[in-house]
């Protein structure tokens, strides 16, 4: 027979945690929900929207009755339960269900701090936790005129919002005297009421209520200093209480919530608790992100899979108010001997500052221009040392060129037909639908089901702030530590470890080892893997075609209507009339429909029929050409300029330099395409400055810049060193290469890994550590040996023919 | 019509790869998975006509490789959240020979 699981409590982290049983588990329980209210669980952060009548009930349902259905669960709506009882191990609901449990999952949130004064009972006192408090304020508005609310923080200014939006007059009654005082610091929260202000709510700051007036319903509020407020609904809004009561009188731990360990269990270990009723490590959540990360320990736990663990969160909050942007994360109130770096310009209505302590981002607050509210985030989470961007950090992650959506950064200002990923044409409004439709909380999962920010990723920041300010507090952060794929719960770095610790050789061996969650793994972690083993093992490990995209199994680019593209190395650029009238014949004879001067200095011949590639390969080799690996994760090209042997600026000889890159470094495979320059002169024709890795030549030597990037997002490299020779450019180039190729994720560009690293790290490893250069560079003319293999001329010579011939059917 | 067709050596076709069988009306998909089994699907994707015989096999599933869209080997369905199907022919494979059912 199954097990048995009750859960109590049918909100948001509760359910999220059977979903993620039955993603890990299927089948290991028979499940009973019990919730006291009697509906299906919906999305508790969509309920200013409703008030602001934005959006209707049904709306924001997350999950319907046929949910609850298909996956074999019973529901029991409208009835709370009311007894534990742990020695029979059953509970007891109010309309007098007894259900038995092997295991318990408690996640009964929280209930509405009402604050103890004289007439906080009387009719038209509200809380704003359900969709009976919305209903009850939404029936209020057409009847009365005048409201109150109790709090300045997050969830009153909300209702404020919503009420507003209804026609009524609000005062907002705040004990303090700054707004969202546990979210911003006064300047921020100066012009948040400033903006309040200006759409005409009214506010009473560091207002003390004693009572609550009326008689059989209240007309108004009395302060501390005597004074009174008219007014004929009450929101109290000044924060949640864990509720405890059932788990208090089945006599499990409880101190302000729910006692749990690391892996979400109470002191009885048959059951667990997740959610806003929960201590965790002395704190409780009242944001959804937490929650989520909690329900899928417990998920985890109750699956028997056991390897999850919860440590905590660092949360970080935005303010559903259409047309504010705001954005606020970790310590934002600076300690004595902190640093804060402040960006103010009121005549745009912008203010960021960001608290830092040793070099690392310790809280942020963000007031209009909130696009980098993510990325300070992760900063922060991360502990990333800033010092090599403190400089910009301020003006965003985004000061530099983003190619497709101009320089948009106030998304809740845009209109909702504002084109948002460029890429695939999605606007602003098609993805607040998809968020708010389909309850949706995180990027991975608006990216699947609208596309935007899935193909270049460049409006990823973008999209990123429109899912916060729409999901709000729910907007659920990526996680700091990523795992590669669905197909795993390890990191790209804990699996790079794994590979050269552990010696695994083999895409079975890593599987295994790891512990794999698919058999074949996934288009996207086989391809990472199969890179991984061959940085690692070049001389042992055996490429796996299947493992390759495409373009990498075929050794051309696959163009939007199946035929590929051919594009032959041409060393530096350099060229001579054989090899010209060479890829002129070929392009005869194969009938190439049309052809192009890359980018890179090379020629692109379009259009070739799959079937057509082994022959025409041959026919470039026999010319002597070898493949450009135009269509690889790999080493693209060696871009020159003229040099000194024609340019009368030319400073050293950069075509021939080159060359001899070119050659050192062709074939080489690398976790994303890599490409070099030369340029003979600082006016730096080459575009040095943008490329991977990029010479410029000057009158004393070689100057070696890196990290450079010409795509989605322009960056400028930076300088690594000055050095006096061919030689010494040579060995720091292949040492760059060889420390990218072992350290860098599998499809992350030098750009962002040198971000990510930080330029100290790869000067201490390039610069300072003589030995472990040459080790590099060695370690990396060892890999060559075996990656300068054409890859053309194998499959010339009737290597993978499979792949490239159809099969026929017999007559 | 209707009739069983020979048309490969399981051996032809590489393990979580794929072979491109030329038919009349265009191109047929034929699939191996890890665990031997062979499917044939049209070789276009419901999305925008992408070659899925050129995508990577992974259990019973292949990913388009021009936009990724994930396609249920079995039934030709996109896997959620994207919507479409692609034709899929019945498959067989007896004493190291594939046959199709066209």
């Amino acid at each position: 027979m199954k097990e048995r699981l009750v859960l109590v409590g049918n909100g948001m982290a509760g359910v999220r945690a059977l979903e993620e049983l039955l993603k890990l588990a299927p089948e290991s329980y028979d499940i009973t929900v019990f919730g006291a209210e009697p509906h299906p669980n919906y999305n508790r952060i969509m309920l200013s929207p409703v008030l602001a009548g934005e959006k209707e009930f049904d709306e924001i349902i997350l999950n319907d009755r046929s949910w609850y259905e298909e996956n074999g669960v019973t529901l029991h709506t409208g009835d709370p339960v009311v007894e534990i009882d742990r020695v029979n191990r059953k509970v007891v609901s109010q309309s007098g269900l007894e259900v038995p449990y092997d295991r318990l999952l408690l996640a009964t949130g929280s209930n509405p701090f009402i604050i103890p004064v004289p007439g906080s009972d009387l009719p038209g006192v509200l809380g704003f936790r359900d969709i009976a408090d919305v209903d009850a304020m939404l029936e209020a508005a057409k009847k009365y005129k005048k409201a109150a609310v109790i709090g300045g923080g997050l969830l009153g200014l909300e209702a404020a919002n919503g009420l507003m939006r209804n026609g009524m007059e609000v005062t907002v009654v705040h004990l303090m005297d700054i707004l969202m005082e546990r979210q911003l610091d006064r300047a921020a929260a100066g012009l948040l009421k400033k903006s309040l202000d200006e759409r005409g709510m009214k506010f009473l700051m560091e207002a003390q209520t004693t009572e609550i007036l009326g008689d059989g319903r209240v007309t108004g509020l009395k302060f501390a200093d005597g004074s009174e407020l008219e007014a004929d609904l009450v929101v109290m809004a000044v924060g949640i209480r864990p509720n405890i009561e059932l788990a208090q009188k089945a006599g499990l731990y409880c101190e302000r919530g729910v006692v749990v360990n690391d892996t979400m269990q109470t002191y009885d270990p048959r059951i667990y608790a997740v959610g806003e009723c929960v201590q965790h490590r002395g704190q409780t959540y009242g944001l959804v992100a937490p929650l989520f990360e909690q329900a899928k320990v417990a998920a985890n736990h109750l699956a028997r899979v056991g390897i999850a663990r919860y440590e905590g969160s660092v949360t970080s909050t935005k303010l559903k108010v259409t047309g504010i942007d705001l954005f606020s994360a970790g310590e934002f109130n600076e300690q004595p001997g902190d640093e804060t770096l402040v960006l103010q310009d009121p005549a745009r209505g912008v203010y960021k500052k960001l608290v830092v302590r040793d070099n690392r981002i310790k809280g942020a607050v963000l007031y209009g221009d909130t696009i980098d509210g993510t990325w300070y985030f992760q900063l922060l989470r991360e502990g990333t040392d800033i010092s090599g961007f403190r400089n910009t950090i301020l003006f965003g992650q985004h000061d530099l060129g983003d190619a497709g959506h101009g320089d948009e950064t106030r998304v809740a200002a845009l209109p909702d037909d504002a084109e948002i990923c460029g890429c695939n044409g999605v606007t602003k409004g098609q993805i607040v639908e998809a968020i708010q439709t389909q309850g949706l909380f995180t990027l991975d999962e608006v990216r699947a089901h609208t596309k935007a920010s899935a193909s270049c990723g460049s409006c990823t920041g973008l999209v990123e702030a429109i899912l916060a300010s729409t999901v709000g507090e729910g907007y659920e952060a990526q996680p700091s530590k990523k795992p590669m794929c669905g197909c795993t719960d390890y990191s790209h770095d804990e699996v790079i470890k794994a590979i050269k610790e552990q010696e695994l050789k083999s895409l079975r061996a890593v599987m295994d080892f790891l512990e794999w969650k698919t058999p074949d793994g996934c288009a996207g972690c086989r391809p990472a893997l199969n890179y991984y083993l061959l940085a690692y093992w070049p001389e042992e490990y055996h490429d796996d075609p299947q493992s390759r995209f495409i373009n990498e199994r075929a050794h051309g680019n696959i163009q939007k209507d199946g035929t590929y593209s051919v594009v032959p190395r041409l060393f530096g650029g350099l060229c001579t009339p054989d090899q010209l009238r060479a890829i002129a014949d070929v392009a005869d004879k194969y009938r190439v429909p049309e052809m192009k001067v890359t980018g890179g200095q090379r020629i692109d011949l379009f259009g070739v029929k799959k079937e057509d590639l082994p022959a025409m390969w041959k026919d470039l080799t026999d010319a002597g050409f070898v493949s450009g690996h135009a269509y690889g994760k790999a080493l693209r090209t060696v871009k020159t300029c003229a040099g000194k042997k024609w340019c009368r600026f030319g400073t050293q000889d950069s075509t021939g330099l080159g060359v001899k890159i070119e050659e050192l470094t062709w074939g080489s495979w690398m976790p994303h395409k890599f490409k070099l320059a030369v340029s003979g002169c600082p006016r730096n024709c080459a575009e040095a400055t943008i490329k991977d890795f990029g010479v410029v030549c000057v009158d004393s030597g070689y100057e070696l810049h890196v990290g450079g990037n010409g795509g989605i997002k322009v960056r400028v490299t930076d300088l690594l060193c000055k050095v006096e020779s061919e030689e010494e450019v040579l060995e720091y180039c292949g040492a760059f290469i060889q420390l990218y190729r072992e350290e860098a994720h599998y499809l992350e560009r030098t750009a962002p890994w040198v971000e990510r690293v930080g330029l100290s790290y790869i000067k201490e490893r390039i610069l300072e550590d003589e030995a472990g250069r040459k080790t590099l560079y060695e370690r990396f003319k060892l890999s060559q040996k075996y990656a300068q293999v054409d890859p053309w001329r194998e499959r010339a010579e009737g290597g993978q023919a499979h792949e490239f011939r159809p099969l026929k059917l017999s007559a | 019509m209707n009739n069983w067709k020979e048309v490969a050596n399981l051996e032809e076709i590489p393990k979580l790869g794929s072979r491109v069988l030329e038919v009349e009306d265009g191109s047929i998909a034929l699939f191996r998975t890890s665990d031997d089994r062979v499917f044939a699907l049209r070789d276009a994707c419901p999305h925008k006509q992408g070659p899925l015989s050129q995508g990577i096999v992974a259990g019973h599933t292949v990913t388009c490789p021009l936009h990724n869209w994930k396609i249920d080997l079995e039934s030709g369905e996109a896997l959620a959240p994207d919507e479409g199907c692609t034709n899929v022919y019945p498959v067989k494979v007896e004493a190291g020979l594939v046959y199709l059912k066209l």
